[in-house]
């Protein structure tokens, strides 16, 4: 019996031992596996985190996590993407799973002090929203009392939603599912008056409505909703890198640097682009990176406004305008430190 | 007998008349079967109103007013029928998933490696069944893990201090050297101790060791293949990885738990039976909440298991808990005889049980174990609730997607998921079914 | 030495012993980790939490709650929820079931194949899809939330749920409720004194009348003892006014939510398949030589079934029976997928909110242990007591 249960025991030592181990730091973790580990959105959200029929992703969250890999190894294909649930994404962080989440999540407080992880900065100003449909006649989420609302569980959704109609003292009732493909089922089935979330995804998801044309989303904005991508708490070079990949992005737009441009710009005499560049001064060093690692980013993934239009802006389908997420000279919020 | 007098008597039998019309034929198995009482004959004519009521829609729905043929959502924007074409565009993805297109075939290799080697296995009469069962239990895996995931894998151990020796395989190696040769220390201790001869357990635990090692090599070589993360995976093959190994993972520990169960030794039978209850009292969903959020937390820093792997787990060790009790109705129905039988011979514990008892008993166990599949295969569906898209997730996921998106692709999918399930169930239940009448008939 | 190791008793104590600290360093290995890692994550451990306000909306409640009660009351309205769905659940499904365990053993082909048909149609799908097909399909197919279906004047259908009337209590309705043990203590006593008639005189007093009488009558007389303390309140249905206010008003009547009725469904039709089997193979059972003995002694089929057939195949039924309505409770707990806010789906939800994995883990695994250690516990009670009149 002691033969058996030893080469068990054996068996499963070794088991648990080929799992792979994480060392001091996430950046020299990252170089040693040779791929940046990034959770998505799972729910296919179309213009954030989504893949098409080959498997291929897109989206600015996605895109983010293309440009840190870009920073890092200078390819935006190094790269792996777990699909997380909205329930899972922070423990796939906090347990190392993953060594960025960039799933269209809210920062709040109480995310960024108990829940283990730091937020790194914000791609995506956004609110809360609803859709409903046309034909019920209503221009006002002022108008929605004594609606059924449809919206996804285990979110800051519920919450706000729950704050939103007692302030304003009316009644509601919530149907609260579990993955956003059954709150969508119901809506358009009709169980539900209203479809409430963040309003960028109201409209990712009244593409895949029968009759998308039938739907409005109503103006109001009933929260703030500041998506950002996230890392563990406690690695302070990590979240530093990833803090930087955000305002290279941004500083990029606003220097007038883009994927087209990049090469060109080299011989430009601003100090600001030079030091951009990496052709004045070392910046990526301090990081772990190397000198003209935000050129690599803007070479391989383009500046913040190029992913911008590429996934939600205007021309796309989801055809979303800059709004809040103009750069802070274009009349929006987004804002970066300098580099120098 | 033929005197004078008797000549009214009849001496040859009559032919038999033919029967009346009405009990014979068509007409008379309708009398008899559908319309033998007052009663009867109504609940059949309500029965058969009921069923033209509810099959015609059925049929209507699926057959004539199906669309066959589009490109997108336009064809089925005003079907009233089911969207075939949307299955026929998105089969690939049901039963794949995400899996990259050009690595396909390498699923394909796999699933049929698998049917090729399960059918003779089904089939009573087939010969080799020793072999086949090896090459299922042992080959069969390691080439399916290496060819899903791409294998390849980069072990670099982590016991032995950084700064004794980097990372790499060869630290592996060593690990793995150095606790293969304290198991041999532990296993030679115990020989000696107990006065048995020490080559004995040499040899099968030299075997288990090497076959390990070779394992772990097989599964640390660059084939060439790419690496597919098992996020990529999805539909009818999730739905299979997770029923067969789900499955194969239970059975080993189902036999110990059932054992365990039975044992003589006090603490090993109320940790078996405490282990049983506690998994079966529980439904599959909080098991696979647990598996997805808690597990990790679990888990020393650092250390991770795919989210694939996780659910595995939970399903796993549910499935044990079932699969222990239908071994112990095996093992209860073994008679006492064939116990005290081997003992007299001789046997060890683990002799007795591995030669005579549960031979018999795991024969005698077949339909049931059968009966957990169907059930594990159809409780795999719950994984989608974790995150992780199957069979129905896949459908589930494509019926809303912008491109499709119709009043009935979401019916469709439904109907077409089920029309798969009920097959794959329907069939291991039939064969179940025939196992237990087979078994049944060598009884008698 | 040798002999000490091959001695069977002392090598089972020392397995043993060596089993409790392999298991022993397993758990506390696990405990450890889960603190360590709680702590790193900033999450107190413990069940204070649940004090606090879960500031989310429940849309099915059997005891007052709002998004300013507790987490704790959250979880108490998921737990009143999972029991209704499951009662009532066993209920039909052990009625349907043993309609058509009944009638897979008809002598009617057609029946005795329909019944067949289902049975192994809804055994064969799982529950899950069952679930979504019957929520999304029916969900379609109703009228929309501004226009309805109706029965009788009084059962209204449509996406919004079943709207029905609502029984208001008055403050004297205890006296109702108090009837009906007085109602089941006379019927017990009827039942005794006809049976006794009966095995005296050779007739058989009518005690299902009686009874019937007894059962409807004595809470009707306490009704109107008590001054009628009943009132009902019919659902509203309002068609004109902006559209939204239009449909059945909140504060009228009852509605029954779609998504406890696709769950209901679900779960009648999948466990009376299950149920069904138990049925005929206990029916199976019981040999041809009891049915053949009670026609010999001039029983007419009906009362063969009722009088000879159940009685000793409810022996074998009654323990698979038990399992099935323990399947049917967890079970239940699919209604996660259907937003029906049943425990665990409160449950998750409050997980997300707080991040206390471990606790509401723990207190799901409670409630399920606790029913099913408590049924198994009924149950074998009742196994026994079915069991000793076989001697």
């Amino acid at each position: 019996m002691n033969r058996n249960f030893a080469s068990i025991l054996v068996g499963a030592a070794l088991a648990l031992a080929s799992v792979t181990a994480a060392g001091a730091g996430t950046l020299e973790d990252v170089k040693a596996k040779g791929f940046l580990q990034c959770g998505a959105n799972g729910g296919n959200l179309i213009g954030f985190g989504a893949t098409d029929e080959k498997g291929e992703w897109s989206g600015i969250d996605v895109d983010f996590c293309r440009a840190m890999a870009s920073a890092i190894f200078n390819d935006p294909t190094k790269v792996k993407f777990t699909p997380l649930n909205a329930k899972e994404r922070f423990t796939a962080l906090q347990s190392g799973e993953v060594d960025v989440l960039s799933r269209n999540t809210t920062w709040t407080m109480s995310r960024d002090s108990s829940l283990g992880l730091q937020f790194v900065g914000v791609t995506y100003y956004d609110g809360q929203g609803f859709m409903v449909r046309k034909s019920l006649g209503v221009s006002s989420a002022l108008e929605l009392s004594g609606a059924k609302v449809c919206t996804q569980t285990g979110t800051t959704t519920e919450l706000n939603l729950a704050d939103y109609f007692r302030s304003n003292n009316m009644p509601y009732e919530v149907v609260a599912f579990e993955k956003n493909e059954e709150v969508l089922q119901a809506y358009e089935a009709g169980r539900c008056d209203a479809y409430t979330t963040d309003a960028s995804g109201l409209y990712a998801e009244r593409l895949k409505l029968v009759a998308p044309d039938d739907h409005m989303i109503l103006p109001e904005i009933i929260s703030k909703e500041p998506l950002g991508p996230a890392v563990r708490q406690g690695d302070d070079k990590w979240f530093t890198l990833a803090k930087w990949t955000l305002f290279a992005l941004l500083n990029a737009e606003e220097l007038g640097l883009t994927k087209a441009n990049i090469d060109e710009k080299k011989t430009s005499d601003n100090p600001e682009i030079k030091r951009f560049l990496g052709i004045e001064g070392d910046f990526g060093t301090p990081v772990g990176l190397s000198g003209d690692w935000a050129y690599n980013i803007i070479k391989n993934v383009g500046n913040y406004g190029e992913i911008f239009d590429a996934n939600i802006g205007p021309s796309t389908k989801l055809g979303i305008a800059r709004g809040l997420n103009n750069l802070w000279s274009k009349g929006g919020i987004q804002y970066a430190p300098p580099i120098r | 007998m033929n005197k004078p007098g008797s000549a009214f008597v009849r001496d040859s039998l009559l032919p038999a008349r033919a029967p009346p019309p009405n009990s014979v034929g068509i007409v008379g198995w309708m009398r008899q079967n559908l319309f033998s009482t007052p009663l009867n004959s109504v609940m059949t004519v309500v029965i058969l109103v009921f069923i033209v009521w509810a099959v015609t829609p059925f049929f209507r729905f699926t057959l004539v007013n199906a669309v066959w043929t589009g490109e997108d959502r336009q064809a089925c924007a005003t079907a009233t029928g089911a969207c075939w074409a949307y299955v026929k565009a998105y089969l690939p993805q049901f039963i794949y998933g995400r899996y990259p297109i050009g690595e396909r075939w390498r699923v394909d290799v796999v699933f049929w490696t698998l049917v090729v080697g399960l059918i003779p296995m089904l089939i009573p009469r087939a010969p080799y069944k020793r072999l086949n069962a090896l090459f299922l239990l042992t080959v069969f895996p390691v080439i399916a893990y290496i060819l899903l995931t791409g294998g390849h894998h980069q072990f670099s151990g982590r016991w032995i201090p950084n700064s004794w020796m980097s990372p790499s395989p060869l630290r592996f190696a060593v690990e793995y050297a150095l606790v293969s040769a304290a198991v041999f220390g532990v296993s030679t201790l115990f020989s000696w101790m107990s006065g048995r001869p020490i080559t004995g357990s040499w040899r099968t635990l030299g075997f288990i060791l090497g076959a390990f090692a070779i394992v772990l090599a097989l599964v640390s070589l660059d084939f060439g293949l790419v690496p597919v993360e098992t996020a990529n995976w999805g539909g009818l093959l999730v739905t299979l990885v997770v029923a067969i190994t789900g499955m194969v993972a239970s059975l080993p520990l189902g036999i110990l738990l059932a054992l365990g169960r039975r044992s003589n030794m006090p603490v090993v039978k109320l940790a078996s039976t405490i282990f049983i209850e506690v998994w079966r009292g529980v439904p599959l969903i909080t098991v696979l909440f647990m598996a997805s959020v808690m597990l990790p937390l679990f888990l020393p820093d650092g250390v991770t298991f795919d989210k694939l792997l996780r659910a595995l787990i939970g399903v796993a060790l549910f499935n044990a808990a079932y699969m222990a009790e239908t071994i112990r109705g095996g093992l209860q129905a073994i008679p006492r005889g064939q116990y005290e039988g081997a003992q007299a011979l001789g046997l060890g514990y683990w002799q007795m049980m591995r030669m005579i008892v549960l031979p018999q008993s795991l024969r005698i166990s077949v339909p049931g174990i059968v009966g957990s599949f169907i059930s594990l295969f159809k409780d795999t569906t719950l994984v989608i609730i974790i995150g992780l898209y199957d069979f129905l997730g896949q459908i589930q996921a494509s019926a809303n997607d912008a491109k499709w998106a119709s009043p009935v692709t979401g019916l469709t999918g439904y109907i077409f998921a089920a029309m798969v399930f009920w097959a794959f169930c329907f069939s291991m239940s039939r064969y179940a079914a025939y196992t237990e009448r087979r078994l049944d008939r060598g009884r008698r | 030495m040798a002999t000490f190791l091959n001695n069977p008793t002392i090598r089972g104590w020392v397995f043993q012993i060596l089993f409790v600290l392999v298991l022993g360093w397993f758990v506390w290995d696990i405990i450890d980790n889960t603190s360590r890692n709680l702590q790193k994550a900033n999450i107190a451990a413990g069940y204070g939490f649940l004090e606090r306000t879960a500031g989310f909306g429940i849309v099915q409640k059997l005891v007052p709650y709002t998004e300013a009660s507790s987490y704790g009351r959250a979880l108490f309205v998921g737990l009143l929820n999972t029991l209704l769905v499951a009662g009532i659940g066993i209920v039909l499904a052990t009625l349907l079931g043993f309609i058509v365990g009944v009638a897979r053993l008809s002598s009617n082909w057609l029946v005795s194949r329909v019944a067949a048909t289902y049975v192994e149609v809804l055994r064969n799908v799982p529950l899950l899809l069952q679930l979504f097909f019957w929520y999304f399909a029916v969900l379609r197919s109703v009228p929309g939330m501004r226009e309805k279906w109706s029965f009788l004047g009084i059962f209204h259908l449509n996406i919004g749920g079943l709207h029905v009337p609502k029984l208001i209590l008055g403050e004297s309705a205890w006296m109702i409720f108090a009837a009906i043990p007085v109602a089941i203590a006379v019927m017990i006593f009827v039942a005794k004194w006809g049976h006794e008639r009966q095995s005296r005189t050779g007739i058989r007093p009518p005690i299902g009348l009686i009874n019937t009488a007894v059962l409807i009558g004595l809470p009707v007389i306490a009704f109107f003892i008590a001054g009628r303390p009943l009132h009902i309140s019919m659902p509203v249905f309002t068609e004109t006014g902006p559209l939204l206010r239009r449909g059945f008003q909140t504060d009228s009547g009852m509605t029954i939510i779609p998504e406890f009725l696709g769950l209901l469904l679900a779960l009648s039709l999948y466990t009376a398949a299950y149920i069904a089997e138990v049925v005929r193979s206990g029916i199976q059972a019981v040999t041809r030589g009891q049915t053949e003995a009670a026609a010999s002694l001039g029983l007419r089929p009906r009362q063969t079934l009722r009088l000879v057939v159940l009685p000793q195949a409810m022996r074998i039924i009654i323990p698979p029976l038990t399992n099935q309505y323990l399947n049917l409770t967890k079970n239940s707990s699919l209604a996660v997928a259907i937003a029906y806010p049943d425990l665990v789906a409160v449950g998750g939800t409050v997980l997300n909110q707080t991040g206390q994995a471990v606790e509401v883990v723990s207190i799901w695994m409670i409630f399920y242990l606790g029913l099913s250690f408590l049924t198994s516990a009924v149950m074998g009670y009742f196994n026994k007591r079915v069991a000793l009149v076989e001697r």
